[in-house]
């Protein structure tokens, strides 16, 4: 097994980089790939999207104000997350407008506030960094920080578990028999923006939604239980971040791409190969049974 | 019989146009209740207000405070496509026991298993909810009640779309509850199923047009007067001048087949309006 030790062992034992990189990852893939079951089962794939976009203007401010440092850009990013999803989140809850287009509004007016402030200083390498991540450059601050984002992500699950099912199911019933049916929606909320503030630094704005999204949505065809369904994603992210960070270190490739695109090779192979997929779905209908 | 709900010179709405009108009466415990009328007459409406998800534009609505309460909504917010077993789906009537961080017990799965069979649901606890036909779901939603095992139970159209076989089943489990002194309210369009299955009746025009004794509430004079409300709102309708307190002169609000004058009075105003 000399050629599996070379490939796949040797690069991560060998280079410092590929540790922290690696061990970046598999936090992070740890708490956003849950996130990422709750988003897609609540019809809001393409909200994350919406503010992965979003925290853009805040991570300006930070990187415009004090260079390309983690600390004021997260808190930035934290700031601006928050302001676009508590902002859309009322508009929704108090005038007629539902939740998709407030969101679609507020973000669009975040990202272009960012790429203006991104623009009235940086050059297009800064905007470059800030847009796909640089997971090869994690330092201990990223690290600290997607860990302790990680932590709180499943500490909140561990504790909101239950609310956060029953919400998602019948948010009705939830509001008659308690009374966390709203905040435990931006409790959730909060989990999105904290876990893509933790993602972008790894793999930029634009992409820390994937690792969120993409091993949820391949994990939806595989089963029908929640539980086994957020394991599962979380093995697909875990296995795309390896396997993106070994396919970036041989072949010279952006890494936060790899990661994303390993996560997009599992999502089609759900798609195709699946119990739930394309193609076993299609032969049931020829045979049927009696009852 | 002591009150279960209090209904204090209710008015529910939306957007300042009423859909409950100045109800006033009581439901007694362990009494069961049909509530009965026209589309948009304020049925599901006074449930909600009664569960608390509405809150009322005037008076109040009160539940007697050791009173834990069941819902069953018309229009569920059910997700059926979301990843659950009719199981996940019927535990959910374990909140008001178990709360968010209860474990739940090697007894509250015999609630569960009890209650699916007490629906005839037995053999679909691992089936997917989206594999569910709508009488089925319907019924696994009547577990949910019967696992929440609540003394004030409401149920919003239970019988909507559902075979007769069905309802003869959901009807013996709703006598059940009455036995074990339940107090239940059930919005019910079967006027034939009211006369047979339920002591009491309220009728809804908006305003009550009347309450008591299930055949003398569906009455045919009563039922004329109920289809002579006017369904659709008006923009132009004056202000209800109730808060001005000519209501308490009038002392035979409750539980009464008077309709108190008042409200005929603000009907015909806002007729001759339109």
């Amino acid at each position: 097994m000399l050629g599996f030790h070379d490939y796949v062992i040797a690069p991560f034992v060998e280079f410092a980089f590929m540790q922290r990189a690696l061990a970046g990852a598999l936090m992070l893939s740890l708490s956003a790939c849950p996130v990422g079951v709750f988003l897609m089962l609540r019809r809001m794939s393409l909200t994350g999207d919406a503010m992965a976009h979003a925290i853009l203007p805040g991570a300006a401010a930070g990187f415009l104000l004090y260079g390309l440092q983690i600390v004021p850009m997260t808190i930035g990013g934290l700031i601006a997350g928050i302001v676009v999803a508590l902002g859309a989140g009322a508009v929704a809850r108090l005038t007629i407008q539902k939740e998709d287009a407030s969101m679609a509004a507020f973000y669009l007016i975040s990202l272009s506030l960012g790429v203006l402030m991104v623009s009235l200083r940086g050059s297009s390498v800064d905007l470059m960094h800030v847009l796909f991540g640089t997971v090869l450059a994690l330092n201990n601050d990223a690290l600290m920080l997607i860990g302790l984002v990680a932590a709180l992500t499943l500490g909140t699950f561990g504790i909101f578990w239950r609310a956060l099912v029953a919400e998602c199911l019948d948010p009705l019933f939830l509001r008659s028999v308690s009374r966390l049916g709203s905040p435990v929606h931006f409790i959730f909320l909060g989990l999105v923006v904290i876990n893509l503030v933790a993602g972008f630094q790894a793999l930029g704005t634009l992409l820390s939604v994937g690792l969120m999204i993409l091993p949820a949505a391949a994990a939806r065809f595989w089963t029908q239980r929640i539980e086994v369904m957020s394991l599962l994603a979380i093995a697909i992210g875990l296995l795309s971040s390896v396997s993106g960070l070994l396919l970036s270190y041989h072949a010279s490739l952006p890494s936060g791409p790899a990661i994303i695109l390993s996560a997009g090779v599992a999502y089609f192979a759900s798609v195709i190969g699946s119990p739930r997929g394309v193609l076993l779905t299609r032969r049931r209908r020829i045979a049927h049974r009696t009852a | 019989m002591s009150a279960c709900v209090t209904l204090d010179d209710l008015t529910l709405g939306y957007n300042s146009h009423p859909a409950v009108h100045h109800l006033n009466g009581a439901v007694a415990k362990g009494s069961l209740t049909a509530i009965v009328g026209a589309n948009g007459s304020g049925k599901s409406t006074l449930m909600k207000g009664i569960v608390g998800v509405l809150k009322p534009m005037a008076g109040a609505c009160k539940v007697a405070s050791d009173v834990t309460l069941a819902y069953l909504p018309q229009q569920s917010e059910l997700d059926r496509s979301f990843p659950a077993r009719v199981v996940d789906l019927v535990s959910l009537g374990l909140w008001p026991r178990r709360g968010l961080l209860g474990r739940y017990r090697p007894e509250d799965r015999e609630a569960v298993a009890k209650a699916l069979s007490g629906v005839g649901l037995k053999g679909f606890e691992n089936r997917p909810i989206d594999t569910l036909s709508g009488g089925q779901l319907q019924r696994a939603l009547f577990a949910r009640v019967l696992v929440q095992d609540a003394d004030l139970i409401l149920l919003d159209e239970p019988f909507n779309a559902i075979d007769a076989r069905t309802v003869t089943d959901l009807i013996d489990l709703i006598k059940r509850w009455h036995d074990e002194s339940r107090t239940i309210m059930v919005v019910v369009h079967d006027l034939d199923l009211v006369r047979e299955h339920f002591p009491e009746a309220l009728l809804l025009a908006r305003r009550p047009v009347a309450w008591g004794d299930a055949r003398k509430t569906l009455a045919s004079e009563n039922l004329l007067r109920a289809r002579q409300f006017h369904e659709a709102w008006d923009e132009n309708a004056p202000w209800c001048a109730s808060d001005k307190g000519h209501n308490h002169v009038n002392p035979a609000h409750a539980h009464s087949d008077d309709v108190h004058s008042h409200d005929d009075l603000d009907h015909a105003n806002r007729r001759g309006a339109a």
